[in-house]
């Protein structure tokens, strides 16, 4: 008797109790739909980080201005002493490994061409910015350093902007007024999608820094050349959190910080700071994992029980196959493959419920999902290593049976 | 001289000739039931030669059961040597006495023993997916069996569109369906009414006729008639073996 001979008896015998058959396998369904949806939605979590991170610009620091902290009262970032074009310029020439490097004010305004207005994110950025941020323009040109230092009336804009006022029309060339200012759009951005907090980053508007200082943000009272955020491109042989420490190092000469006092500024890894977010979602897979694990057991102690009830109803037949030359062996086999066919049953159906739940979830809460085919082996592998670890002892029992006694069983 | 007597020499000739199929010397069977021990047989010495037909009787406890199940090779004798074609099972595992079951001995049941929702073809077929090697034309031998115990139009049909004696039919058919040298049946008939029993018996006989040993097990003595010798048991012991006419010889009267 082979594998295939098993199989047939096997199949034969759990279509005699479908109903039975279907509802001994619910803990192995649930246990490998919830593998399913949780590699499904963790590996789709991380592709969106990935592609988040992506989006941020790879290799890149980000240096915040500080805050003030006014009788314990800390006021937001940027109320002390902002960065200026001067950090930026220091931080070019001393730091190595630098590529490229932007400022970035950020404000919102209304947007008029025509008859058509929008209140958009504005950015004033320098002309390495879209190197920084790894944002090209897929439209026209990107800012010119002239540009930048003569602050002309140019504007690039991102794809949103371009759908809500131009309507179909050609930006590039147009004429646009950023609160109430004529700028000339010269490029359009490459569409980037929502960031990690669900904002359209396509929303927006970006002027040369001179042009937009003192227009999206007040000017500041202590420097005349702030330039908000700096954002830092390294070369990809760069240490990033070497680079870190050089620049705390060399703004905190420049900003002349007393030793053992605060940074008046951050440093910081966007990137590292998206990964550390990954960690809840690390987490909840864990204990995805955990609740499969246990549904696998449940649903193994279950294909357990109703292959126990399946031997001791089928004493006499177990009697017969041995009367007619049946091995112990063939015995064994016989009700292991029924045990694995049993599980794999419940595997099959909770791939499908998992996959269906995976694409309920991706369409409902707009979360991306990947479904990898390697998932759903692993997942049939251990429904049918469940069936073989419950299934080897009622499967033991069957083969160990006298011929005899088996025989007579009513 | 009696013809019958003469043929009955004859065959007892041919008995003593021939190295017997089945050989019990000396066989007892002991079950240790709580502080109690049962001897089931007791000592039991039993030739069976190819080509007999053979009525094991007694009545319940007598040890014709446990007689039955040391035929068939489903268990062993406590003391005594066993000897099954040639081999002594004695010296056998479970998997060389399952193979022996297989090769050699065709059972028949009281309660038929038929699988559920299963045709009868592939009832008859099942022996064969346990015999090593398997047999290539499996199917055919079992549709020739079939054919033989006369269930030409019944193959596709599984056991609840069946009469008992059409049930009893294919497990007949399965018993044979590997060639067997034995043909052992248990009470073949204790479920089957007088008419439909008689028919079954009618085929054992011309089964034997074409060659095939048979022993049958019962308590009931019409059954034991057709056979041409009577073993009958009491207490763990042979009290009675004697040849008779048997039903070839009955029907020439």
């Amino acid at each position: 008797m082979n594998v295939f001979d098993s199989l047939g008896i096997a199949l034969t015998a759990l279509r005699a109790n479908t109903l039975r058959s279907i509802l001994t396998t619910l803990g192995i369904i649930i246990g490998v739909a919830s593998v399913i949806v949780m590699v499904a939605v963790g590996t789709g979590a991380r592709s969106e980080v990935d592609r988040q991170i992506a989006s941020l610009g790879s290799n890149m620091l980000v240096v915040f201005p500080g805050s003030t902290r006014v009788g314990g009262r800390a006021g937001g970032a940027g109320t002390r002493l902002p960065l200026s074009e001067r950090d930026m310029q220091a931080l070019r020439e001393s730091i190595p490994g630098v590529v490229a490097v932007s400022g970035l004010l950020q404000g919102s305004g209304p947007v008029i061409y025509g008859n058509a207005n929008w209140t958009t994110s504005l950015m004033g950025i320098h002309d390495q910015f879209n190197e920084v941020r790894d944002w090209q323009v897929v439209e026209g040109r990107e800012f010119t350093a002239n540009e930048v230092k003569t602050a002309a009336r140019v504007a690039l804009v991102g794809k949103t902007v371009v759908d809500k006022i131009f309507n179909g029309g050609d930006p590039i060339g147009a004429t646009i007024r950023v609160l109430n200012v004529p700028f000339q759009v010269v490029g359009v951005l490459d569409s980037k999608g929502q960031n990690s907090f669900g904002r359209d980053q396509d929303d927006v508007v970006m002027l040369p820094m001179s042009a937009a200082r003192g227009r999206i943000v007040g000017r500041s009272r202590l420097v005349n050349d702030n330039v908000g955020n700096i954002h830092v491109k390294f070369d990809a042989s760069t240490d990033l959190s070497e680079a870190q420490e050089q620049i705390e190092t060399l703004l905190r000469q420049r900003r002349k910080i007393k030793a053992g006092a605060e940074d008046d500024f951050n440093v910081r890894n966007l990137s590292e700071f998206m990964r550390a977010r990954t960690s809840a979602l690390t987490t909840m897979g864990w204990l995805l994992a955990a609740t499969s694990a246990i549904s696998l057991i449940v649903g193994g102690i279950g294909i357990m029980n109703i292959m126990l009830v399946s031997v001791t109803e089928r004493t006499r037949e177990i009697g017969l196959r041995m009367a007619v030359g049946g091995r112990r062996r063939d015995i064994l086999m016989q009700f292991l493959v029924e045990a694995v066919a049993l599980c794999l049953l419940g595997g099959l159906i909770g791939v499908s419920i998992g996959v269906a739940t995976a694409a309920g979830v991706a369409l409902s809460a707009q979360w991306p999902i990947v479904i990898a085919p390697n998932a759903i082996m692993m997942a049939l592998g251990a429904a049918a290593l469940t069936g073989v670890v419950f299934g080897f002892f009622p499967a033991r029992r069957a083969a160990h049976l006298n011929p005899i006694d088996a025989l007579r069983t009513e | 001289m009696d013809p019958t007597t003469q043929i009955d020499r004859l065959e007892s000739a041919a008995r003593h000739d021939a190295k017997p199929l089945i050989e019990a010397r000396g066989v007892a069977k002991i079950y240790t039931v709580g502080e109690q021990t049962v001897r089931a047989l007791d000592g039991v010495s039993l030739s069976i030669h190819l080509g007999e037909f053979v009525a094991i009787m007694g009545p319940s406890g007598s040890g014709k059961s446990t007689m039955m199940n040391l035929i068939g090779a489903l268990d062993v004798p406590t003391t005594g040597a066993m000897v099954l074609d040639g081999r002594d099972v004695a010296t056998l595992d479970s998997d060389a006495l399952a193979n022996l079951r297989n090769r050699t001995i065709g059972f028949v049941f009281q309660q038929f023993n038929l699988l559920p929702r299963t045709t009868a073809l592939r009832q008859v077929m099942l022996p064969l997916l346990y015999a090593h090697p398997r047999p290539p034309d499996a199917e055919a031998m079992a549709r020739h069996r079939l054919e033989q115990v006369g269930l030409k139009d019944r193959m596709d049909h599984v056991p609840s569109q069946l009469s008992g004696g059409q049930q009893q039919r294919v497990a007949i058919a399965r018993a044979l369906v590997n060639n067997p040298k034995l043909l052992l049946a248990d009470e073949p008939t204790g479920a089957l009414d007088s008419k439909t029993s008689e028919e079954i018996m009618a085929l054992f006989c011309t089964l034997n006729t074409e060659g095939i040993t048979v022993v049958v097990v019962t308590h009931e003595p019409d059954v034991a008639e057709y056979a041409k010798r009577r073993v009958l048991f009491r207490d763990g012991h042979v009290v009675e073996d004697v040849s008779q006419a048997g039903y070839m010889g009955r029907a020439a009267e």
